[in-house]
């Protein structure tokens, strides 16, 4: 046993030992680099890091770092995987940024806590990285805020939803920015239809136990009881569950009478579930469902069958009528031979071009094309991002890194494609 | 003349086409293209050729070691071309299936990517030349490595895998090397995350020298470096591993820290599980449980947001830094999750086996679902978790980096390491591998069962709650998500993979399935496969762990034989 | 069971621990049936649906029964047996078939293709396992024996998630078994029916199969007592290959099942049933068939039943959410009464 612990310690003089035979060699060179002979240039003191808390430096020729950290293993790397591939089409699309080509780092949020500390901790420690580009999931994102936060770096996520993310009281750290919209938002846009446009006053909700469900069937509550309504049933299923008459036979016989909308923004399998017992279930025959963008899928349409009728989905605009977008989807078939896999890929596609953007107007070059990034500069510029044409629509920052042009529609079902009706 | 030269064709190639079945299966999953991207050597090799090449490299190698006769190395040389070409034609078959079928509307991985990395970036026709004519020769390359002196080989092949390791952890390295000798230095040694290609092989030689006269000296100084110490002697030993230990996270680095604190806190599960699984044999699976209460605890005690209780707010109110309230928590919650391990322990005392692990797994469920569950939301958060932990501080000074941190999670180790010690030591200790070994006998000899059944439950729970209680204000947020069975999964994992029983084992089962995984984070999916991978090589080739404990050693070595003895 | 007799504090608890967990059972299903909410029609369908949920359950237990009885080990890459099968077969076959309108014309021919292409592909990944994951393991400890059926589970599925892709894949709908058909006053689903009578024939011919054929009497043997069947004259290494091929046919049926029922696959979809099912299979009594039957039976009842019955009437925010927790307490209530599981622990002829 002792020759694998030799063996280890041999490795690490080994090391060592390398790198300190390299290490003098090279050190004659730096001054050559760094020397400013260049004739024309500006004075020297003029190319320092003025920003109060950093700079990055790309040094002519090197590539400007980012990172991503999204879901990309797991059982939701469809979800991740999908942001990133936006992201990396961005960078196809934009080329060289200042001269500078773009190199993406790409991490794994792991879609929990754990995942996105760790992810956090791994890019903060990487000095040559601008930004990152992350994360999936919101619970990742939680601490993950806070490490970028503290280090002085900016995370911009494609598909964080969740409010507390944007609540100065809850889990806002400077540095925070989303171009996906808060739930606040959808749960809202969903209320408002259900009590304003189709003009009914009591509701339920249900949720599988996901934060994300769960955050959006608590928006919609909020917003629906604000607006005048009343939720008579607040519930849950389990993920994984297909038996859903016990859940909607209590919700049937809540103490309020039964609902006459009924919200359910769970993901495709329990959605359909849900959508279609709720017929079969005595008392729920007239009441209205609806779903969220969880429950957005070619196989929901098929599955859903004459159950459409009458069922309303909200979701993200996905009506992206641009040019770009044409491209987009020429460029994702082309790089990974499928459909864009989940929603939120043009959300890390604007995320990144967003950054490209901010990178442009605040970077500082020299002649010979060193670029320093001051890091609140960068800070600065995008939670100033105000009137950005993204494939989204036209991204606005607030102060607390709301940029999404939240353009909620809701659907229908109609001739096989979800179709919005509202607004 | 077949027979004279040892040469069985079938056997050849059999190994052929198992090496190529490997190749097109690496290949079609995407192992191919996504190690492509990486560069071990820059501009030299790709991890993703590494990989596709490893299988029939591999096979020739050990196909030439296994020929024996008067012409072994021309035979072996033979056998190693037919391998590599035909594991290479089943990659053209690819290559051409490619061409011909629409392949990719089922096997997602097989893009043009794939081929063009596979035929070397020439297209099919010359591909499919180019393809064996490359794996050909690198067969014939390990091949002829077969037949180099021992002495030599060894050395060469230290070489050869440390410059593999340097350059799969470049990334990392690279961030390393920076911080001490300056961005010039890591423009020298290394490209876009990969080692260049001088320093590559002088790491290499370096390595394999090094090596060599390593194996000469060791060979030389053997018979004078084993006398038993006494404990002074020993603790001079333990001493600069103490220093190591103390000065880590200067070396380390803000994100090796943090991988370190991770595998501290899985170490802390893992002393304690070791105690439950590895000393007293009650196979528990649902052993987040307690990591799960003792994190949770932990959160509704000290957060500072509308779940908690309020104690940061009262130490705070004392005119201390709310972190402060971390360490009278944190006794809280080892006291809470022991309790919570004899509660849960009492139902399992009369189950053994595989009832125990699926009653135990039961437990980690349940407790999991209330956590989430709209029931307990009022107290524990539900699915949106509690937020707002404050970072442990001492005084005024809070430990918010991993580096800092890291001196709590070393103490906790330290500590956990301790008792273990001492308890395994001890009349205890003793107990409960009687316990293990049999219940009955154990208990005709005066142990007394229960007893000592939940006292191995109290404290394997009381560790866990202790790593549960350090991670969530690591984490400054905790959701029930982050307490699935795969932790239970993970911690088993790691003290066997390290060693049943073993405490040295387990800091290496934890370096190894939680560290090295962390490390490799840009691999995504194939970590989770290049783990399962490892778990059954690991029980394969070594059941009893790196570092296994005497106990188990004995008893492995004992049930190979015809006689089962009985251990000690 | 004596040995603990003297201490009474431990008794205590359990009896405490027993009568706490009944009594809250018997309110919940006393007020249950007092408020008298939930209709008859709806009692019926979660008995329905439980007895359907518990079928495909049951399917997959056989598979952790019958290799526990001839290894004595936790074959925890058995959930992976049940997706690969299937997860290929839509992919490969379902998918394309259905693209091409053959499926629509022949969805009798289409399933039969199906299910054939996920018993192959299911044996084919279980004779791997088998061969070189666990042979070498035969006699070393159980514990390393679950640890590498951990390696291959995790292998599996990224294997396949890497092969086939991480996203979910909808299995096409089939016209014949849309709908559903009156029963006792209620509406079952078609595909219910089918899975019930699916299992049942399974069942009957595993039982056949078992009890009645040479080989079903060599696995048997085997599971006995290796050395001896060894002796006997039986191949050990060919009859348990034989186990694994009978295990993995039962649980690409079940993936079939699946597939209709839920019409949605992916590489993970294992995890969940695979747990179930290992829970039914010890409830029912670990080595057990018709315990593995039996089991996976209960669960899936008391999964359906038991949130409205037990839980619905104590006022319990979003009680469906606690379904697992039901099921987990009830089976360390069953194991608390009957350690060895409801039916006994032996896959012997008296009980096979």
């Amino acid at each position: 046993m002792s020759k694998k612990v030799f063996g280890l310690l041999g490795l690490l003089t080994v090391a060592s030992l390398v790198l300190a035979a390299c290490g003098p060699a090279p050190a004659t060179e730096p001054p050559a680099t760094e020397a400013p002979e260049a004739p024309g240039t500006e004075a020297p003191e003029a190319f320092e890091c003025m920003d109060a808390i950093g700079c990055v430096e790309v040094a002519a020729g090197d590539p400007i770092r980012i990172a991503s950290a999204l879901v990309i293993s797991g059982p939701n790397a469809s979800l991740g995987l999908d942001s990133q591939y936006g992201v990396e089409i961005a960078i196809q699309f934009k080329g060289d940024v200042l001269g500078h080509p773009v190199e993406l780092q790409a991490e794994d949020d792991g879609c929990n806590a754990e995942g996105g500390q760790a992810a956090g901790q791994k890019v903060v420690s990487d000095p040559s990285i601008v930004g990152v580009i992350g994360t999936s999931c919101s619970g990742a994102g939680v601490p993950m805020a806070q490490v970028i936060s503290d280090a002085g770096y900016f995370m911009v996520s494609p598909s964080n939803t969740a409010p507390s993310l944007t609540d100065p009281d809850q889990a806002w750290r400077p540095g925070y920015l989303r171009t996906a919209h808060n739930d606040k938002v959808q749960g809202a846009a969903m209320a408002d239809y259900a009590f304003n446009v189709l003009g009914l006053a009591t509701a339920a909700a249900i949720h599988d136990g996901d934060p994300y469900t769960e955050g959006l069937a608590n928006s919609f509550r909020e917003a629906f009881e604000a607006l005048g309504g009343t939720v008579v049933a607040f519930t849950a299923v389990n993920v994984g569950d297909t038996d859903m008459r016990p859940v909607l036979t209590s919700v049937a016989s809540a103490e309020g009478g039964a609902p006459e909308f009924l919200f359910f923004p769970v993901f495709t399998n329990e959605c359909v579930f849900l959508a279609i017992q709720a017929l079969e279930v005595a008392g729920l025959e007239n009441t209205v469902r609806a779903a969220a963008d969880g429950c957005f899928s070619d196989t929901v349409i098929t599955n859903l069958g004459d159950a459409e009728e009458g069922m309303w989905f909200s979701g993200p605009d996905l009506a992206y009528a641009s040019a770009t977008y044409e491209e987009f989807l020429v460029a994702y078939q082309e790089n990974y031979g499928s459909e864009p896999l989940s929603v939120f890929h043009a959300h890390g596609f604007d995320a990144a071009n967003m950054i490209f953007a901010c990178i442009e107007s605040t970077a500082h070059q020299n002649a010979e094309g060193d670029l320093l990034i001051g890091r609140q500069e960068m800070r600065d510029c995008l939670y100033a991002t105000s009137g950005f044409e993204g494939i989204t629509g036209t991204l606005t920052c607030n102060e607390f890194g709301d940029c999404a042009d939240p353009k909620i529609a809701v659907y229908e079902i109609d001739g096989g494609e979800y179709v919005p009706v509202y607004p | 003349m077949s027979k004279q030269l040892n040469f069985d064709w079938r056997r050849t190639l059999l190994q052929g086409s198992m090496a190529g079945f490997i190749s097109l299966n690496i290949s079609a999953i995407g192992m191919v293209v996504l190690f492509g991207e990486r560069y071990l050597i820059a501009g030299l090799i790709t991890m993703g050729q590494a990989a596709f090449l490893l299988a029939p490299v591999g096979m020739a190698y050990a196909a030439a070691k296994s020929t024996l006769g008067k012409w072994r190395i021309l035979t072996g040389l033979v056998k190693a071309a037919v391998i590599g070409l035909v594991a290479s034609l089943f990659l053209v078959f690819l290559v051409w299936a490619e061409r011909i079928f629409d392949l990719r509307s089922v096997l997602l991985n097989v893009s043009p990517k794939l081929i063009s990395f596979l035929t070397f970036g020439a297209g099919a026709d010359q591909g499919s030349f180019l393809l064996p004519a490359v794996t050909v020769t690198v067969c014939l390359l390990s091949a002829a490595a077969a037949f180099i002196p021992e002495r030599i080989r060894k050395a060469l092949f230290f070489g050869l895998g440390l410059t593999a390791l340097v350059g799969l952890l470049s990334p990392i390295l690279v961030e390393r090397v920076r911080n001490f000798l300056g961005q010039s230095t890591v423009r020298v040694l290394f490209a876009s995350n990969a080692l260049q290609l001088w320093p590559g092989i002088i790491l290499a030689s370096a390595g394999a020298i090094l090596y060599a006269g390593y194996g000469f000296a060791a060979s030389r100084l053997k018979p004078a470096s084993t006398p038993k110490s006494a404990l002074a002697t020993r603790m001079a030993r333990q001493a600069p591993l103490f220093l190591l230990l103390l000065s880590l996270p200067f070396f380390l680095g803000t994100y090796l820290t943090e991988v370190t604190n991770n595998v501290g806190i899985y170490l802390l599960m893992g002393l304690g599980l070791n105690i439950v699984v590895g000393l007293a044999g009650l196979l528990d699976l649902g052993y987040v449980a307690f990591f799960a209460i003792g994190a949770y605890t932990m959160a509704v005690l000290s957060s500072t947001g509308p779940l908690g209780i309020g104690l940061s707010q009262w130490v705070a109110s004392m005119g201390l830094h709310p972190g402060n309230a971390f360490w009278i928590a944190v006794a809280i919650c080892v006291a809470v999750a022991a309790v919570a391990g004899v509660v849960l322990g009492i139902p399992v005392l009369k189950m053994r086996g595989d009832y125990l692990a699926i009653v135990t797994l039961g437990f980690g469920e349940i407790i999991r679902i209330l956590a989430l569950s709209d029931l307990m939301k009022p107290v524990l958060g539900g699915a949106q978790g509690v937020l707002q932990i404050p970072k442990p501080s001492i005084g005024s000074l809070v430990l918010l980096e991993p580096e800092k941190l890291y001196y709590v999670v070393l103490a906790a180790a330290l500590l956990a390491a301790f008792i273990s010690t001492r308890l395994r030591e001890s009349r205890i200790g003793r107990s409960w591998i009687a316990i293990r070994e049999d219940e009955d006998v154990a208990e005709a000899m005066g142990i007394n069962l229960v007893r000592t059944k939940l006292l191995a439950f109290a404290i394997g729970a009381a560790f866990s709650g202790l790593a549960g209680a350090i991670f969530a204000p690591k984490l400054t947020s905790i959701f029930p998500h982050s307490f699935s069975l795969l932790i239970s999964i993970n911690v088993l994992s790691l003290i066997i993979v390290g060693g049943l029983g073993s405490i040295p084992g387990t800091v290496v089962g934890a370096i190894i399935l939680v560290g090295l995984p962390e490390l490799l984070r840009e691999f995504a999916e194939f970590r989770f496969l290049m783990y399962g991978i490892l778990l059954v090589m690991m029980m394969i080739n070594r059941p009893e762990g790196f570092i296994p404990s005497d106990i188990i050693r004995r008893e492995l070595r004992a049930s190979e034989s015809e006689n089962p003895t009985p251990a000690t | 069971m004596d040995r603990l007799k003297s201490f009474s504090v431990i008794n205590a608890f359990l009896w405490l621990m027993r009568a706490a967990i009944i009594a809250v059972v018997a309110w919940g299903t006393i007020q249950t049936i007092l408020n008298n909410t939930t209709s008859t029609r709806a009692w019926t369908d979660f008995v329905i649906f439980g007895v359907a949920q518990g079928s495909m359950y049951a399917l997959i237990a056989i598979g952790y029964t019958l290799v526990y009885g001839v290894l004595k080990m936790i074959n925890f890459a058995h959930s992976e047996f049940f997706m690969s099968g299937i997860f290929t077969a839509t992919s490969a076959v379902a998918i394309p078939l259905n693209a091409s309108g053959f499926m629509a014309e022949h969805p009798f021919i289409t399933m039969i293709l199906v299910s054939l292409v996920a018993i192959v592909v299911s044996v084919t990944v279980a004779l791997l396992t088998e061969r070189i994951a666990y042979r070498p393991l035969r006699t070393a400890p159980r514990l390393m024996a679950l640890i590498t059926a951990i390696g291959a589970s995790f292998f599996w599925q990224y294997y396949f998630s890497g092969l086939l892709g991480s996203r979910a894949k909808g299995f096409p709908a089939i016209d014949a078994l849309k709908g559903s058909v009156p029963f006792l006053g209620t509406q079952v689903l078609k595909t219910h029916i089918l899975v019930v009578i699916v299992t049942i024939l399974s069942l009957l011919a595993l039982n056949f199969f078992i009890t009645r054929t040479r080989a079903g009497m060599a696995i048997r043997a085997v599971a006995e007592n290796k050395d001896v069947a060894a002796l006997m004259g039986i191949n050990v290494n060919q009859t348990i290959s034989l186990t694994f091929v009978t295990c993995a046919t039962m649980a690409a049926i079940a993936g079939v099942l699946y597939a209709l029922v839920f019409q949605q696959v992916h590489f993970y979809m294992g995890f969940i049933p695979g747990i179930k099912a290992f829970t039914a299979a010890v409830l029912g009594g670990i080595g057990n068939i018709p315990g593995a039957a039996v089991g996976g039976l209960f669960l899936g009842l008391f999964e359906s039943v038991g949130p409205s019955l037990f839980l619905q009437s104590l006022g319990i925010a979003s009680f469906n959410q606690l379904k697992d927790v039901i099921a987990f307490t009830m089976l360390v209530l069953v194991l608390i009464f009957r350690p060895q599981g409801i039916l006994g622990e032996r896959l012997t002829e008296t009980k096979a």
